[in-house]
C-alpha cells in the first residue's frame, strides 16, 4: 500500500481515538454532575425530615409552659402532618413554607413566656430548630449550586454535543420565594 | 467558576506530590552527601577512594526513610497538628450549637461533616487540617468561640470549610510537617557545625597535619553550608507560594459563598484584628495554618514578603466591598 494512504489513515484513526476518549470523559464527567444533583436532592429531603422529627418535642414541651396557646401549637402540628403527606414538588414546597411560618410564629409567642424561654430542654430545641432550618436553607443551596453546575456543563460546547447525544436533560433549580431570590441574586461572585 | 474551582484543587494535589517528591529527594541528596564526607574523613581523606556503592546504600535507605516519613505526614499529620496546637476534641452535646453551625456549613459544602476541636486558649484563632476533605478537622480556640455570635462563627467555619473544599489542608499539612522537618534538620545541622569541630579539635589538630583528613572534611561542610544557604531562600518560597495571600483571600470569597452573608466574617475578623492576645501553642512553623496570624508581632510586618497571612484590614474590606 502507499505510505501516504497509511499516514493519513493512522492520523484519522488516531484523532478518532482522541475523540473518542474525550467523549469518554466529558460523558463520565457529566453522569457524575448529575448523580451529585441526586444526592443532593436527597439531602434536603433528609434535613426536612429531622425537621418533622424535632416538632412533636417542642410541642409537648410549649405546652407544658404555655397550654392556652393552643391555636398555635395545632397549626404548627397540621402544618408538620400536611408537609409530611405533600406530594408534587410544587405542593410540597408550599407545604414546607406553612410549617416555617408557622414554626416562626410559635417562638414569636413564647417571647411572652419568660419562664420557657429560660426552659434548658426549649433553649436546646429552639437552637436544633434554628440548626434545621439552616440546614434545609443549605442543603438547598447546595443542591442549586450542584444543578448549575451540571447544567452550565451541558450547555456548554463541546459537552453540549456529548449530552445530547446520550439524552442529558437540565435539571430544575429549586425555585425559591421572592425574598429568597432576591438573596441569592446579591450573593458574592468568586474571583481568583 | 466551577471550572477554575477544580482546576485549583488539581493543582493543590499536584503541589502536594511535587512537594513529597522533592522532600524525599532532598533528604536522599543530603544523606549521601554526608555519608560521602563521613567515609572521606575516615578513610583518612582520600575522595577517590570513596565506595560509591555504601553511599548509594545510604541514598536508598534515606530515600525509603523520607518516603515512609511523608507517608507518615499524609495519614497521622493532622493529629500531629492538633497536638501539637493543643487541640481536644469535641462532642456534639459539648456544645450543640458549635456542632450545628459546623454541619450547616459542611451541608452547604456539600461535604462529610469534619471533627471539632477546642483549642483551651482566650487567644481569637482557628484553623482547619487533614488530608482531604473526608478526614478532615477544625479546631477553634476557646476565646473565639465564646466572643463569636452565632453568624459570625459561620462566617469563621465557612472559611475553614473552604480550606477543606479547596485541598488547601493536604498541601499544607505537607508543607508544615515536612518543611518542618527539614528546617529543624537545618537546624541541628548548624548547631553542629558550630560546635563540632572545635570540640574535638585537640585530637584532630595532629591528625589533620598527618594526611590532611580535616582538609576535605571542612571542605565537604563548607559545600552543604552553601547548599542549605541556597536552600534556605527556596524553602521559604515554598512556604510563601503555600501561604499566598491569594489562598486566604480566596478562602473568604468562597467562604461567604457558603453563608451568603459577607458581614458575619467580616465582623469576626474584626474582632480577632481587635484582639491582642498571642497564641500560646503557635509557632513560626504553624502560623501558615490559622485563620489570622497567630503570631501579632508579625502583623506589623504584613506587607513584607515572609508575612503567612494578607493583612487582615484588606481582608474585611474586601468583605465589607460584597456587602454594598
Amino acid at each position: 500500500m502507499d505510505p501516504t494512504i497509511l499516514i493519513v489513515l493512522a492520523i484519522v484513526l488516531g484523532l478518532g481515538l482522541l475523540l473518542l476518549f474525550a467523549a469518554i470523559g466529558i460523558y463520565n464527567s457529566l453522569v457524575n454532575r448529575r448523580v451529585e444533583t441526586e444526592n443532593a436532592w436527597s439531602q434536603i429531603d433528609v434535613q426536612l425530615k429531622r425537621r418533622y422529627d424535632l416538632i412533636p418535642n417542642l410541642v409537648e414541651t410549649v405546652k407544658g409552659y404555655a397550654s392556652h396557646e393552643k391555636d398555635t401549637l395545632e397549626r404548627v402540628i397540621q402544618a408538620r402532618n400536611m408537609a409530611m403527606s405533600a406530594s408534587g414538588v410544587a405542593a410540597k414546597a408550599e407545604a414546607e413554607n406553612m410549617l416555617s411560618g408557622a414554626l416562626k410564629s410559635l417562638f414569636a409567642v413564647s417571647e411572652a413566656y419568660p419562664d420557657l424561654k429560660a426552659n434548658q430542654s426549649f433553649m436546646g430545641l429552639q437552637e436544633e430548630l434554628k440548626a434545621t432550618e439552616n440546614r434545609i436553607g443549605f442543603s438547598r443551596q447546595h443542591y442549586n449550586d450542584v444543578v448549575s453546575n451540571y447544567n452550565s456543563m451541558l450547555q456548554r460546547f463541546p459537552s453540549n454535543v456529548v449530552g445530547g447525544m446520550f439524552g442529558f436533560k437540565q435539571v430544575e433549580f429549586f425555585k425559591l420565594d421572592a425574598a429568597e431570590a432576591e438573596a441569592v441574586r446579591k450573593a458574592p461572585q468568586v474571583k481568583f | 467558576m466551577p471550572q477554575t474551582f477544580r482546576d485549583y484543587i488539581a493543582a493543590n494535589k499536584r503541589n502536594s506530590v511535587l512537594l513529597v517528591v522533592f522532600f524525599c529527594l532532598f533528604i536522599t541528596v543530603v544523606a549521601m552527601v554526608l555519608c560521602l564526607a563521613i567515609i572521606a574523613y575516615y578513610g583518612h581523606g582520600a575522595l577517590s577512594g570513596v565506595n560509591w556503592g555504601e553511599a548509594l546504600l545510604v541514598g536508598g535507605v534515606a530515600a525509603l526513610i523520607s518516603l515512609l516519613l511523608s507517608l507518615l505526614a499524609y495519614y497521622t499529620g493532622d493529629d500531629m497538628v492538633l497536638a501539637v496546637a493543643g487541640a481536644k476534641p469535641l462532642q456534639h452535646a459539648d456544645d450543640p450549637e458549635l456542632f450545628n453551625v459546623v454541619e450547616e456549613m459542611a451541608i452547604a459544602a456539600g461535604l462529610p461533616v469534619p471533627r471539632v476541636y477546642l483549642i483551651r486558649d482566650p487567644a481569637l484563632n482557628a484553623f482547619a487540617t487533614g488530608r482531604d476533605p473526608q478526614h478532615a478537622a477544625v479546631a477553634i480556640t476557646s476565646g473565639l468561640r465564646s466572643q463569636l455570635t452565632r453568624e459570625e462563627l459561620q462566617g469563621v467555619i465557612a472559611h475553614e470549610m473552604s480550606h477543606v473544599r479547596n485541598y488547601d489542608i493536604r498541601l499544607m499539612l505537607l508543607i508544615t510537617v515536612l518543611v518542618g522537618t527539614v528546617v529543624m534538620l537545618c537546624d541541628v545541622f548548624w548547631q553542629i557545625l558550630r560546635w563540632g569541630p572545635s570540640r574535638g579539635s585537640s585530637s584532630r589538630d595532629r591528625r589533620d597535619s598527618k594526611d590532611g583528613g580535616g582538609g576535605v572534611i571542612v571542605a565537604v561542610l563548607l559545600i552543604i553550608a552553601v547548599i542549605l544557604a541556597i536552600l534556605a531562600p527556596i524553602l521559604a518560597q515554598i512556604i510563601q507560594f503555600a501561604v499566598s495571600r491569594q489562598r486566604e483571600y480566596l478562602a473568604d470569597a468562597a467562604g461567604v459563598e457558603l453563608t451568603r452573608y459577607p458581614e458575619g466574617l467580616a465582623s469576626a475578623l474584626r474582632k480577632i484584628r481587635d484582639d491582642k492576645q498571642v497564641l500560646a501553642h503557635a509557632n513560626r512553623g504553624t502560623a501558615q495554618l490559622y485563620i489570622a496570624n497567630p503570631i501579632k508581632k508579625f502583623e506589623g510586618l504584613a506587607d513584607t514578603m515572609f508575612a503567612s497571612h494578607p493583612p487582615i484590614n484588606d481582608r474585611i474590606k474586601r468583605l465589607e466591598a460584597l456587602t454594598k
